[in-house]
């Protein structure tokens, strides 16, 4: 459009050329800056590669670590106690953030609901290490050990403001039409919110937790002092349990060569985890637009 | 839809003490709002007790220390004396330093993405810009220690000291290991938080600025200039204290890099350490009571600092996306 107009104020507008110039190379510094933003995340994604597919193998996979100067081992039990960790962090973090979601969609008009929404988005923004402070203080200290239930906990209460805030805004998208129908045929609201609106709200709320999960997977901040870590299978929820981004952080500060390889590898894993989860709940997201 | 219920079978159950949840036609009704009201405040709840569990679990450092905490620049956990001034000025120092190299970064790619580039390259570049926060920041740690330090100490840090060198931040041997370090990870990992926030800020500004501006036959950039950023001002600036927010908060990374030396030093070479790294560090192992104690207060202060840079952030934010609701202007 700009470009119609352009034409006449040419013959009226001395600096024109100077202004278009201007644009232009504004234009092509914002280009420049979005390439420069991908170089990290490439390079990332290239050492990750170069580094971490060798030491991936069937050993990575079904062993336990080796204790230094023993090549070879893997990161099993890392593996599964990541698995453990995250997994019960879905149940105790998605069941609390879905009422709340629906509480804030359906029934948050008044100033309580503004209130709990500001507050979900705040402590989306309070640091993860904090929270394992919290988390230290309420069951580590109280059980009288690090557990993959003080773990567990922890990462819930990462989870809740995503779950909370996604639920809430998908489920604002159905139609209001789709209730009053529901409440026509005489359901009591209740079930027109569970049978109704969450339903059909439910793909997209999928998809926010898809992501909720991919983000707490990388989360190492607030195990150090909550689930802490393992060299062996994990025993029961109240024992301390190995996760592969606490054990990357260990093997990459340390000194040795073999730890610093297995290091590497267990971020290829967790990388390539993390990245499958995003992009397959973008997928689903175009997949359904497209569907509309 | 077979599931259809016959509502007055469940009116005629009703117990007496059912109104006490509230008025409501049904019971069901009155039950569920209730219980979902109960985990919607349970969100609040946390939040209080956070603060509230990190006041209590530090008071013995605050009496024993009083305000002295925030200005001693001693850390000693054999001594029994402890000072958080270094973690303060290192916190403060990196974030400020991702602040200045992510920001006009950030927003060149939410200028980019949500007022001049093609249509069909906005969605892929979006994403590949978001993949930047799906990566965990201990990868990102893992990828400094071993790509960005060596690079920083043999390449951008010789090439700082020589054309730089006279200032006193560019001083001292390099290391790889520092502030400098530190704060170009930090800015890799907030530049998605920015840019992300400041492109919902840029697309909720109503169309009518732009073509207002577009008929007065202005450039692309001048429409941005002129019609869309006075609009968006505030929430921009929401964007960025939000990525201050997730700076002074972010461990993991940043623990790896900056060398964790509790030192105030001049020179942007040296190592440093970060509020957030000592408790990384030390949290785990305190086995005094005033180190926990002590620890436990600069988690509280970061925890405070970060709530309400959060709270200013978002009222920022919302300050313009509301606009966009009531088509406002």
């Amino acid at each position: 459009m700009s470009t119609r107009a352009a034409p006449l104020l040419e013959a009226s507008d001395s600096s024109y050329k100077l202004r278009k110039a201007k644009d232009r190379l504004i234009r092509g510094l914002c280009v420049a800056f979005t390439l420069l933003a991908l170089v990290p995340l490439f390079s990332v994604l290239y050492y990750l590669t170069a580094r971490g597919i060798g030491g991936v193998n069937l050993a990575f996979f079904t062993e336990l670590p080796r204790p230094v100067g023993e090549t070879g081992g893997g990161m099993a039990n890392s593996i599964v106690g990541s698995a453990q960790l995250v997994g019960l962090a879905c149940l105790f973090g998605i069941p609390p953030g879905l009422l709340a979601g629906i509480y804030l969609a359906e029934s948050g008009k008044g100033g309580l609901a503004k209130v709990i929404r500001f507050t979900a988005d705040v402590l989306a923004g309070v640091p993860s290490i904090t929270v394992g402070v919290f988390v230290y203080s309420l069951l580590v200290l109280t059980l009288g050990r690090f557990s993959m239930l003080a773990g567990a906990v922890a990462l819930a209460v990462l989870m809740v403001p995503t779950v909370t805030r996604t639920t809430e805004e998908l489920m604002r998208l159905v139609p209001e039409q789709l209730r009053e129908a529901g409440l026509g045929l005489g359901l009591p609201r209740w079930r027109v919110t569970l049978k109704i609106t969450l339903r059909t709200a439910l793909p997209g709320i999928a998809t926010g937790i898809m992501l909720a999960v991919a983000r707490v997977a990388g989360e190492t901040a607030p195990l150090l002092f909550t689930a802490f870590s393992n060299r062996f299978w994990n025993d029961g929820i109240d024992q301390p349990v190995s996760s592969l981004p606490v054990q990357i952080y260990t093997y990459a500060v340390s000194p040795f060569e073999d730890w610093h390889q297995q290091a590497w590898a267990a971020a290829f894993v967790l990388v390539v985890f993390i990245l499958i989860l995003n992009i397959t709940a973008r997928l689903l997201v175009r997949h359904r637009v497209k569907g509309r | 839809m077979s599931s259809v219920s016959n509502p007055p079978s469940i009116v005629r159950r009703t117990p007496r003490w059912l109104p006490l949840l509230g008025r409501s036609a049904n019971p069901g009704d009155a039950v569920f709002r209730s219980v979902s009201r109960l985990f919607a405040l349970l969100i609040l709840v946390l939040v209080l007790a956070m603060a509230a569990q990190m006041a209590f679990a530090a008071e013995e450092s605050f009496k024993e220390f009083g305000w002295g905490f925030i200005t001693s620049q001693k850390w000693d956990p054999v001594g029994q004396r402890y000072g958080a001034l270094p973690f303060i000025f290192g916190t403060v120092v990196s974030s400020l330093l991702a602040l200045l190299l992510a920001v006009p970064v950030a927003l060149g790619i939410a200028i980019y993405l949500s007022e001049l580039a093609p249509l069909w390259l906005r969605k892929p570049i979006g994403f590949l810009v978001e993949l930047l926060a799906a990566v965990p920041s201990v990868v990102y740690g893992l990828w400094g220690v071993f790509v960005l330090a060596p690079l920083m100490a043999t390449t951008v840090e010789p090439a700082l000291r020589s054309t730089l060198g006279f200032l006193p931040l560019f001083s001292g041997p390099n290391q790889g290991f520092g502030m400098l370090s530190g704060g170009v990870i930090l800015a890799i990992m907030i530049l998605p938080t920015i840019s992300s926030v400041s492109r919902e800020v840029l697309q909720a500004v109503p169309a009518n600025l732009r073509e207002g501006a577009i008929a007065l036959g202005a450039t692309r950039w001048e429409v941005v200039r002129v019609g869309v950023l006075p609009y968006a001002r505030p929430g921009l600036v929401g964007a960025v204290i939000l990525g201050l927010g997730r700076a002074l908060g972010e461990t993991m990374a940043i623990t790896m890099l900056i060398g964790n030396r509790p030192e105030i030093s001049a020179s942007l070479f040296a190592p440093s350490y970060t509020m957030a790294s000592v408790l990384a560090n030390e949290f785990a192992e305190a086995s005094q009571d005033l180190h926990l104690a002590a620890l436990a207060e600069i988690s509280l202060l970061l925890f405070a600092v970060t709530l309400l840079l959060n709270i200013v952030a978002r009222l920022l934010v919302w300050q313009v996306s509301r606009g966009e609701a009531k088509g406002a202007r």
